[in-house]
């Protein structure tokens, strides 16, 4: 830990600005999160090959394309399960966590995507994609960053219910309604899991092209030599 | 202060929750200047236009400022030793630390689920034209199809903590109330299908043999040496059946003639078919807790 503070000073040996971004419980739902998102999608994946199918059992009709089994967790069903009944709850912990804070500190305000960013995403999106002219920056986060974050909520939002329909049919039956019936489940819980895997990748790109600056923030809290500082 | 105000969104609605040992100070300073510079008549009239001084903070609400690098490695070691849960899960990585773990997230998974489970909360039932056409009802086995029980010979044991164990038959059973419903049959690989199955309530027959209904489980072996445990409470739900009947014909020898379980509040390895004796127990033989169990599978198994 303390070679990892010392790797992340080696540039600036004197005084240099700084901002606080991301207070403990932020940081700690990000990276439990993190890993609970990537245990759950890759142990998903083992359970689904189990019956990789959204339709009943006779006649069986496979999902056009199945996922390799070497980039699942668990080895079989059994193992799958483990994995996913086990992180369900870390990631459901640190997903609460961080909304609770959000909520109680006010801070959901600078995140949340709300109609009047709709206006912006397109622009920025241009910027990021097309080469364009990069827009203002008028807040601490962008309308397309406000977008990516509060739809990984969403999708986590989603797949927590769905996925509590799943788990206990008899239970929950009445949350199963508004999702289309039992056997949308299924399918509402995969497409949040295609949301995460396409947020993901997106996710660390931009992490890379704005700098490693970001990723140590995300890790102490403070932010180095900060871009919007005026 | 405009600066400020585009970074922060929020402020103008509501005060900043961070760093109110700054801001205050600020606060307090501006309003004593208001004070040395106003009429004291006007001086709460003047509180209300206090101005901040214009410092900018980040996007957790402290201020941007200078830092040494001296105090930074002592604040970057800090904030990380308080990312130590994060690493704790590192465990999972472990082989020596993984199982323990994975067992213990499922012991909690299935301690959440008999919180959650409703003693008298029905699980969902159909019409007949929701019904899965016999056809389409899958033949599940985990080593034989068929078994070949002698049907005529074919008796049920009963021990345990009952009154009078012995053995069953199959006419006794079916002389309790006969109880029929269309239920949702959830296999844990993902599929499931609504099927029509007609039985005894087990807590019928439980009574019929003097079981001690405050025992913890009830025990179930098979005759392909399949074998099940069931906590009381699901053993006890009024769904729970000893099934004889599945779309009015007498089960098959492919879905566990003469007599399975059938619960709809529970997966489809827990309802275990070609029952060949109950055990009405607190503490399970041999440590044995299902053959799907005993290999990873949950215990609890409800839906």
């Amino acid at each position: 830990m303390a070679t990892l503070a010392r790797t992340m000073e080696r540039k600036s040996e004197s005084t240099i600005t700084v901002a606080y971004e991301h207070p403990w419980v932020v940081r700690v739902a990000h990276w439990l999160g993190a890993v609970a998102v990537c245990v759950l999608i890759t142990s998903g994946l083992r359970i689904f090959l189990a019956f990789p199918s959204f339709g009943p059992k006779i006649p069986q009709q496979n999902f056009f394309v199945l996922p390799p089994k070497s980039i699942t967790l668990g080895g079989w069903l059994a193992g799958g399960l483990q994995w996913h009944f086990t992180f369900m709850w870390i990631f459901v912990a640190s997903g609460v966590a961080y909304l609770v804070y959000q909520a109680v500190s006010g801070h959901w305000r600078q995140v949340l995507f709300l109609p009047r960013d709709i206006k912006g995403v397109w622009p920025m999106a241009r910027h990021y994609f097309l080469l364009g002219k990069k827009p203002d920056v008028v807040e601490a986060y962008n309308p397309l960053q406000k977008l990516a974050y509060t739809s990984t909520i969403l999708f986590g939002i989603v797949s927590t219910l769905t996925g509590m329909v799943m788990y206990k049919p008899a239970q929950f039956w009445w949350l199963a309604w508004p999702m289309g019936g039992y056997h949308y489940a299924r399918i509402w819980h995969f497409v949040a899991m295609c949301g995460f895997v396409a947020f993901i990748p997106g996710h660390l790109m931009m992490v890379e092209l704005h700098g490693w600056n970001n990723f140590y923030s995300m890790i102490t809290g403070w932010k180095r030599e900060p871009e919007y500082r005026k | 202060m405009a600066d400020q105000h585009q970074l922060t969104p929020g402020d103008e609605h509501a005060p900043h929750p961070s760093s109110p040992v700054e801001a205050g100070a600020e606060h307090t300073a501006a309003r004593q200047n208001n004070r040395e510079t106003s009429h004291p008549d006007n001086a709460t009239d003047a509180i209300d236009d206090v101005t901040y001084v214009a410092e900018q903070r980040g996007p957790a609400g402290e201020p941007i400022r200078e830092m040494s690098a001296r105090e930074r490695r002592g604040i970057n070691r800090r904030e990380l030793l308080k990312l130590a849960p994060v690493v704790v899960i590192g465990a999972f990585a472990i082989p020596q630390t993984r199982e323990p773990l994975l067992n213990a997230g499922l012991g909690l998974s299935d301690w959440a689920a008999g919180i959650l489970f409703g003693r008298r909360r029905l699980a969902q039932q159909y019409s007949n034209n929701e019904v899965a056409p016999f056809q389409r009802f899958p033949y599940n086995y985990y080593d034989v199809a068929d078994p070949e029980v002698d049907l005529e010979r074919w008796t049920l044991t009963v021990e345990g903590q009952v009154q009078k164990p012995g053995e069953y038959k199959l006419a006794q059973i079916q002389a309790l109330p006969k109880v029929v419903q269309n239920t949702r049959h959830v296999c844990v690989e993902g599929w499931d299908v609504i099927g029509n199955f007609g039985g005894t309530r087990a807590s019928d027959f439980l009574r019929l043999v003097g079981a001690d209904l405050s025992a913890r489980y009830l025990e179930v072996t098979c005759v392909d040496d399949y074998y099940e445990s069931i906590d009381m409470e699901t053993v006890l739900h009024p769904q729970t059946l000893f099934c004889y009947e599945m779309y009015g014909q007498p089960l098959d020898r492919g879905h566990g003639a003469p007599l399975r379980l059938q619960m709809p509040t529970k997966l489809g390895y827990k309802q275990a078919k070609y029952l060949d004796s109950i055990r009405v127990t607190n503490v399970l033989s041999r440590g044995k807790r299902g053959y799907w169990e005993d290999q990873g599978y949950d215990w609890y198994g409800g839906l």
